[in-house]
């Protein structure tokens, strides 16, 4: 990281901070005003929830600060990957074959 | 009914029994104790400044050591306890409630206040000496990290005097958990332990992902590296990915009791079975998290004592890593009855037994490595050769239990619990065994007495057979688990005794271990070259102990078993003395910090449990405090003078 931007004003947080606040309660907005069908409300938080990975990858973790070592390309790899089986794994198992679990 | 009763409002002292009153004159004779103890010998300045404000590596690892000890005593006891009450059918030794809470504690207690501390000593203890290093990458951190398990464990242990203890399985699962079900405050005491010591588990795994892949000595490539700090890096990725859902749902499952939230509650939407997902999304990780170190503890106790290097080195670290990425694929087989369907059961059985590859290469690569190896069963080594049978037979019932169909049978009898038993002791205490008999001379200074130590060590294993074995057959004939009581004529009744038999001498062997310990540290053999064992790693080039700053040379390293390299070349005469100047060391500094901000954890948590608000609001005021002073702080590290080193390098003859 850029030294001199060290004493700088940390905006890019404050805007994560912000973002991230802002996707997570429109999410529980959304479900609770049960403002579209399951599948649909389902899909969009999903949607959200990928791009709350966005808002931190960028404005939190400097993705785009340097290439780094290689390991840092297998970490996200392995991250994105249990990111995935753990979505995709709970919402086959709680739909019980079929959607109307819920 | 003793203990606390679900339809009246809680004491706030539990109050009733004679064992709980008992425990309570114990626990106020200790404490006036200890107080009397460092009062009268002045050693409350040598408390303060040596040990709470340490952010040594080495002495944190020696704390979690302890604190572990004291929890496995603890949860031994809850363990004795219930065997004492299953001993005989009709037997009223604890009641119904009673033996609830007992078994949540014992549960609870030796996964996350034993298994989990007694793994993050042997990484601290261990991880840094043997990569070269001067300490952890974040060492505050560290000390944060122990202090929030240290006050979460002791959050927990309080519930047992004041309150209540949580009584519904070290799971927790909803509805039970819910309000309506569990009112008092014996679940909240649960998930605010959990929360807090979580904290520090996250900030643990991270501080030694970054550890292993920045700190390394010189020349020490990752393919270079012992197998025990390959086992920590992958138990730090599984940390750091599993722990966040163990979060969540335990927040979630918080927000229900105290704030009316409906996440998991039968009505008004919520859905119980998502709590039970999310927890073993972490829980099937976790407990990778805890063999991976012991199978890495193994690797080396095999290599030493068979004064070999170890067999298959890649294969080795190839399923390690496998085995953490797989475990990721399988956590719906600890709810197979649950009902998702046959097509996620037959993937997650098929998942769960795919890990039994990998782990059957390590088993055939320790048995390689002491193939033709010059064996010597020091006590390091005969635990990790107890281990073998132990994690073979658990193995063989952990596939039989990833059958789907067959799970539909067995799930939830004395046939898991024998077989998780086997797992968890087998693997787990008997890897954490091994490394404290192997480290210990390179924490202390001394040898544990060996005939003392094989005394414990057959009674534990004899003792191990005796209580688990005919708990496989009790599955069979159908106990199921979390019985308190049951009938005299249905043929249970004799295997039961012999399993408590076999856990009363698993006891003994507990005690006879204190035993050995306090024997060796007056009688016992001194270490004095550093390298009792003729060992193969960086950690015993250095003294026992090993001097604060660990290296005064950081090594460079050029092969494998780098010290094992540098001994054959001293046999060979080729060795270069050390020549380089010492450097001036950099180095953190104490602080107490760590501990204050833990405290205020444990305050806010405290006033949680109970719903006192303004209580709780003092914690996070403390809490925030604490870090807002961390962040303008500016006098963080000091560098240890040449003339010092120079001074203590040659009291150890060394320079
Ligand atoms: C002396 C050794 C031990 C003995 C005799 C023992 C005995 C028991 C008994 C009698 C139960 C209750 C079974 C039931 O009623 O359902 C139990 C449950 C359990 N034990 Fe142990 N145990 C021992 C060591 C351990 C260790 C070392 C661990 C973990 C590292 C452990 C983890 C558990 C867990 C997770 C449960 C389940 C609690 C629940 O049902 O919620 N035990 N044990």
């Amino acid at each position: 990281m850029n030294t001199n931007a060290n004493r700088a004003f940390p905006w890019k947080h404050v805007t994560g901070f912000v973002l991230s606040i802002a996707l997570t309660l429109l999410a529980l907005w959304m479900v609770q005003a049960h403002v579209m069908g399951f599948t649909a409300l389902i899909s969009v938080t999903l949607l959200f929830a990928a791009l709350q990975i966005l808002v931190q990858l960028f404005l939190f973790m400097h993705i785009t600060d340097s290439p780094g070592p290689r390991y840092h390309v297998i970490a996200l790899a392995l991250g994105l990957l249990f990111t995935f089986t753990i979505v995709a794994g709970s919402i086959w198992i709680m739909t019980f074959g079929g959607n109307q679990a819920y | 009914m003793p203990g606390y009763d679900r339809h009246h409002p809680t004491p706030f002292f539990v109050s009733g029994d004679p064992m709980i009153y008992a425990s309570d004159v114990l626990i106020a004779l200790t404490l006036v104790g200890v107080v009397f103890v460092l009062t009268y010998f002045r050693r409350w300045r040598w408390l303060w400044e040596e040990w709470i404000t340490t952010v040594d590596h080495k002495k944190i690892g020696i704390m979690y050591l302890l604190a572990a000890l004291a929890m496995m005593f603890r949860g031994g006891v809850d363990s004795e306890l219930m065997r004492t009450q299953l001993a005989f059918p009709n037997n009223h030794f604890l009641g119904a409630e009673h033996y609830d809470q007992i078994f949540t504690t014992h549960g609870t207690i030796m996964i996350l206040f034993m298994a989990m501390p007694l793994i993050f000593a042997m990484m601290n203890i261990a991880v840094p000496l043997q990569i070269g290093a001067r300490d952890v990458a974040f060492p505050y951190l560290n000390a944060i990290s122990f202090w929030l398990f240290f006050f979460g464990a002791m959050l927990f242990n309080l519930s047992f005097v004041i309150g209540g203890s949580p009584d519904a399985g070290w799971v927790s699962y909803p509805p039970l958990t819910e309000t309506p079900f569990d009112p008092g405050p014996g679940e909240n005491f649960y998930l605010l332990a959990l929360q807090i010591s979580g904290i520090g588990s996250i900030a643990t795994g991270i501080n030694f992902l970054v550890t292993i892949l920045k700190m390394r000595a010189p020349g020490m490539t990752l393919m270079r590296m012992p197998l025990f700090p390959w086992s920590v890096l992958s138990a730090s990725v599984l940390i750091i990915f599993a722990f966040p859902a163990l979060t969540i749902a335990l927040a979630l499952l918080l927000l229900d009791r105290l704030a009316g939230a409906h996440f998991f509650t039968m009505l008004q939407g919520g859905n119980p079975m998502m709590y039970v997902n999310l927890f073993w999304v972490w829980g099937h990780p976790e407990v990778y998290i805890v063999v991976l170190p012991a199978f890495g503890i193994f690797s080396e106790v095999f290599a030493t004592f068979s004064r070999k290097r170890v067999f298959g080195y890649t294969s080795m670290v190839a399923s390690l890593m496998t085995i953490a990425v797989i475990s990721y694929f399988v956590w719906a087989h600890h709810f197979f009855t649950m009902g998702a369907g046959p097509g996620v059961n037959s993937f997650f059985a098929i998942a769960s037994m795919c890990v039994g590859i990998p782990t059957g290469v390590k088993v055939f690569n320790w048995l390689f490595t002491m193939f033709k190896g010059r064996i010597r069963t020091s006590l390091p080594m005969l635990w990790a050769i107890g281990f073998i049978p132990n994690f073979a037979i658990g193995g063989a019932t952990g596939i039989m239990l990833a059958a789907a169909p067959g799970d539909y049978q067995y799930h939830n009898s004395y046939f898991l619990i024998a077989h998780f038993h086997q797992v968890l002791i087998g693997g787990v205490v008997y890897g954490m065994l091994a490394g404290m008999y192997y480290w210990w001379p390179k924490m202390f200074g001394f040898i544990l007495d060996e005939r003392i130590g094989r005394w414990a060590f057959w009674l534990f294993n004899i003792g191990f057979y005796v209580c688990f074995m005919p708990q496989y057959q009790l599955g069979f004939m159908g106990m199921t688990r979390r019985v308190y009581i049951y009938p005299a004529d249905m043929g249970w009744s004799t295997l039961n005794l012999i399993s408590t038999v076999g856990a009363y001498l698993m006891g003994i062997a507990f005690v006879l271990i204190v035993v050995e310990i306090l024997y060796s540290a007056v009688w016992g053999v001194r270490d004095t070259t550093g390298d009792p064992w003729d060992g193969r790693t960086l950690e015993w080039s250095l003294p026992s102990p090993a001097p604060h700053y660990n290296f005064a040379h950081v090594p460079v390293v050029t092969e494998r078993d780098a010290w094992w390299g540098q001994k054959e070349a001293r046999k060979k005469g080729e060795i270069q003395k050390e020549t380089r100047p010492f450097q001036p060391i950099h180095m953190p500094r104490n602080s107490g910090r760590p501990f204050i901000m833990s405290l205020c954890f444990f305050i806010g948590g405290f006033g949680l449990v109970f719903e006192w608000y303004p209580l709780a609001l003092v914690g996070l005021v403390g809490i925030l405090t604490s870090l807002l002073m961390r962040s303008v702080e500016r006098d963080t590290d000091y560098y240890i003078p040449v003339e010092e080193i120079q001074h203590i390098e040659s009291n150890l003859g060394r320079a």
